[in-house]
């Protein structure tokens, strides 16, 4: 399993060493790859910066301040995860043509991925316990200093994990930068794999991408340090009083509401007005049927594989630490940093070159659905196998139950939410994946996500609706159950 | 229902010795108290004789039957031994009924009856049993947890440290629960505790466990009265121990002639020694020329009783637990009288002795 999930970086690696320094230097320092650079390097930082400020902004007001009907917004700030960053994207890109520019794709990728840093630092400051506050106001705080002295450095980790998450899903964004114009790496190795099929470009390409995944991970490591935030004393932290906000209850309630309207209602508008009036709406309910069809049975299969790998790596992490289940487990990871467009292209090489006969079969598609998004499977098992200690097992033996009946009896009944929500995280997202799709389908397998990737690029805004009206209403159930536990499924 | 003779039993972790040779007999129907410090290898001993692990030599019979030992081992679930851990351990995905018929076979599972019987017999109201572990208090759960574990009607139960997660109030209580069912079923019961008030007020006989190694098995009356050595007797309950210097039949130390008892089998010679008193012997009076003078330096005040530190003229610091009334507050000097006789001890014993003083 740790060797599928190595493989694209493997991969990577062997084929930078075959064409040698030379090579390298050739295809790497150009101009080209400066300006991609260039590109790609401040449209993360310029969108990490304004997914922090937003996410914590906004995960400040929900959870700390008195403003009105928190859970409400709460299910809203989490709702832009519902809409796939490609179908937002086509969603504004439509309404306003002229956004394909630096400041259009920021804004378009801050309103797609700010979740991501809300969701965490949403469940941090839940989990912060209100007596240090209390303390910190009680030495003489104003909520200000409180919340830069006391409340800040222990979001630290949530911060940090809700960036990182916020670049590597931007590394290996592909639809939404591509369909605003905006050259980056992942665009990039696309077109060059478009229009030369393998070339040792696109691969070198993806190795600077890897590359700055990687730098990004180690980073993230270092940043977070050792250092953990203990609680003294035992039981669930008492809820705190939220600060009052007077007379700025208007102001920040507008905020909110601008946040949402653009990263909600303006998808959903668009949406809508391409659905009810676009001239190009031939609707073929027949192929709609057809791919939706497609696409659910994929991410069946997918849900089932990649859940089928994850538990015996869950199991070992829990049960049996040590390193080579460490080892085990990390590797699954570092091989879903990387972008898909990287893993596509790794499985794509080598399936033409070592087995050809699986070459754009549907096996391989399932691999790189397996290695793109196991870390989401394992999260939740592992979760649920640390809900299950060994005790269980040691009462329900001296109770007289056999080893089969304990499994049946007491194992697989706790263990099943953890893997029916991984399961579920991972369909979900199968459902939504273009990059990897668009390169390893088999020649005639259409799905929702590639369906409405050809029609909205050859301009057909109207025909590409309906597909995304579906992605969007089979994404909402996995956006409630973030909402619900904001751990689950974000570790990509 | 059977005896639990444990022989001889070893057991290490890697290089480290836990359980170096334990003997322990615990008779048919009786409540035996496993008691010892922290890591002292009580639960080790536990899981051994539940058939969790396996020890590296020794044997474990249940009445005649060796389910440990002699190259054979007996799997946990055909031991018929109950269990019950420190947190309760309920199944988190069943209810209180489907937890306590879990062990019973396929056909009276579904008999209600049982049930009911059970949450009766530990002290709880049948209407919990379609409630879910997470709806119960500690001490219900622990209660649960005994339901289950008698539900089968083992051998044999074992309870390890089921009171020490409950707060003072719901311990009390709880105990008083567990102890009359334990009784009612007839249950021959093993209770893990490093609680010494618990293991003299539950159990017919009190293992003492220290080092991994038995060092006294007796009722705990005799286990307070007459402890074995100074340690066992510094465990066991607030202890006064003084230097003594043995000869015509008394033992002469800071608080004057003291009539004595030998703690062992062994005579202590005449000539340097120490005995134990327990505070609760110490009298206080007036200051009186013609007995021992102490000041006091501070009083613990608890409600039904009271500890009085008192400072003797050779600087020594002892306790004295009195009820009633009548305080003296500190810095009044008092005479000191002792009820009853001392203990004595040879003097060799390994090391000096901590004796706790008072806070402050």
């Amino acid at each position: 399993m740790a060797a599928l999930a190595l493989l694209p970086l493997g991969y990577i690696a062997w084929y930078t060493l075959d064409i040698g320094w030379a090579g390298v230097r050739e295809l790497v320092f150009r101009p080209r790859v400066g300006y991609l650079l260039w590109n790609t390097a401040r449209l993360v930082v310029g969108t990490v910066v304004c997914c922090a400020v937003l996410g914590v902004g906004a995960a400040w007001l929900v959870e700390r301040s008195s403003v009105p009907v928190r859970r409400i917004w709460h299910v809203l700030l989490v709702a832009p995860l519902a809409v796939p960053a490609f179908v937002n994207s086509y969603a504004w890109i439509s309404l306003l043509p002229g956004l394909d520019t630096y400041t259009g794709a920021l804004l378009v990728v801050t309103l797609s991925y700010f979740p991501f840093v809300y969701l965490p630092v949403a469940a941090a400051f839940r989990g912060l316990d209100p007596a240090l506050e209390e303390t910190a106001h009680g030495l003489g705080l104003s909520s200000w200093a409180v919340f830069l002295r006391v409340q800040l450095p222990q979001l630290r980790v949530a911060l940090l994990g809700g960036s990182l998450l916020v670049a590597l899903h931007l590394l290996g964004e592909f639809g939404a930068l591509q369909m605003l114009r905006y050259p980056t790496f992942t665009t990039a190795i696309y077109d060059q794999y478009r229009a030369t099929f393998n070339g040792p470009g696109a691969t070198m390409l993806a190795g600077v991408l890897v590359l700055i995944c990687l730098v990004l991970l180690l980073a993230e490591l270092r940043l977070r340090g050792r250092r953990g935030y203990a609680r003294t004393g035992r039981g669930a932290a008492r809820p705190g009083r939220p600060v009052m906000l007077g007379a700025l209850t208007v102001p920040a309630l507008l905020a909110l509401a601008v946040l949402i309207g653009l990263a909600v209602l303006v998808p959903l508008g668009s949406l809508g007005y391409w659905m009810a009036s676009g001239a190009s709406t031939a609707l073929d309910w027949g192929v709609l049927a057809t791919t939706t069809g497609t696409t659910l049975a994929l991410a069946a299969a997918a849900a089932a594989v990649t859940t089928a790998m994850a538990l015996p790596t869950g199991w070992l992490a829990v049960r049996a630490r040590g390193r080579i289940a460490t080892f085990l487990e990390r590797s699954t990871y570092l091989g879903s940093a990387v972008p898909g467009i990287v893993v596509a292209l790794a499985l794509v090489t080598l399936s033409v070159r070592v087995t050809p006969w699986l070459y754009q079969t549907v096996p391989v598609l399932l691999a790189a659905y397996a290695i793109l998004f196991l870390p989401r499977a394992i999260v939740t098992v592992r979760a649920a196998v640390e809900q299950s200690t060994p005790l269980y097992d040691d009462v329900a033996a001296s109770l007289g139950s056999s080893a089969p009946d304990r499994l049946r009896r007491i194992t697989l009944p706790l263990l099943a939410p953890g893997i029916g929500a991984g399961a579920a995280l991972v369909f979900l997202a199968v459902v939504t994946e273009l990059t990897a799709t668009l390169l390893l389908a088999p020649t005639g397998t259409t799905t929702l996500a590639t369906a409405f990737w050809s029609a909205s690029s050859a301009l057909e805004y109207g025909a590409a609706a309906p597909y995304a009206v579906i992605m969007v209403l089979l994404s909402a159930p996995a956006t409630v159950l973030l909402s619900h536990d904001a751990r689950r499924g974000l570790t990509t | 229902m059977s005896s639990l003779t444990v022989k001889d039993l070893t057991k290490a972790f890697a290089a480290t010795p836990v359980l170096t040779g334990v003997d322990l007999h615990v008779p048919t129907g009786s409540f035996t108290a496993l008691l010892g410090p922290s890591g002292c290898g009580k639960t080790t001993l536990l899981r051994l004789i539940a058939g969790f692990d396996d020890p590296d030599s020794g044997t474990v019979a249940l009445g005649d039957r060796v389910v440990t030992g002699a190259g054979r081992s007996v799997a946990a679930r055909r031991r018929g031994i109950g269990f019950v851990p420190q947190e309760g351990g309920l199944f988190p995905h069943l209810t209180v009924a489907g937890n306590i018929s879990f062990g019973l076979p396929r056909r009276q599972r579904r008999d209600g009856g049982r049930v009911r019987e059970l949450l009766v017999l530990v002290g709880l109201d049948a209407d919990l049993a379609d409630r879910s572990p997470h709806q119960l208090s500690g001490g219900q759960q622990q209660r649960v947890a005994l339901a289950r574990a008698l539900a089968p009607e083992p051998s044999l139960v074992l309870l390890d440290e089921p009171f020490s997660s409950l707060d003072a109030a719901l311990r009390e209580e709880t105990r008083v629960a567990v102890s009359r069912a334990l009784v009612a079923s007839g249950a021959t019961a093993v209770l893990v505790t490093h609680d010494q008030a618990e293991a003299l007020s539950m159990a017919d006989q009190v293992a003492v466990l220290r080092g991994g190694r038995l060092v006294q098995l007796t009722d705990p009356r005799t286990l307070y009265r007459k402890p074995g050595d100074l340690d066992v007797a510094t465990f066991v309950g607030e202890a006064v121990v003084l230097d003594a210097d043995i000869r015509g039949g008394l033992a002469h130390c800071a608080l004057g002639a003291l009539r004595y008892e030998h703690a062992s089998g062994d005579a202590v010679p005449d000539g340097r020694a120490r005995v134990l008193l327990r505070p609760e012997q110490l009298r206080l009076s007036a200051p009186d020329p013609s007995s021992p003078v102490a000041r006091v330096r501070s009083v613990d005040f608890y409600g039904h009783d009271s500890r009085v530190w008192l400072e003797l003229a050779d600087g020594a610091m002892v306790s004295a637990r009195l009820d009633g009334g009548e305080l003296p507050t500190a810095g009044d000097d008092v005479s000191i009288s002792v009820r009853g006789t001392a203990l004595a001890f040879p003097a060799a014993q390994d090391g000096p002795l901590q004796v706790p003083a008072p806070l402050g």
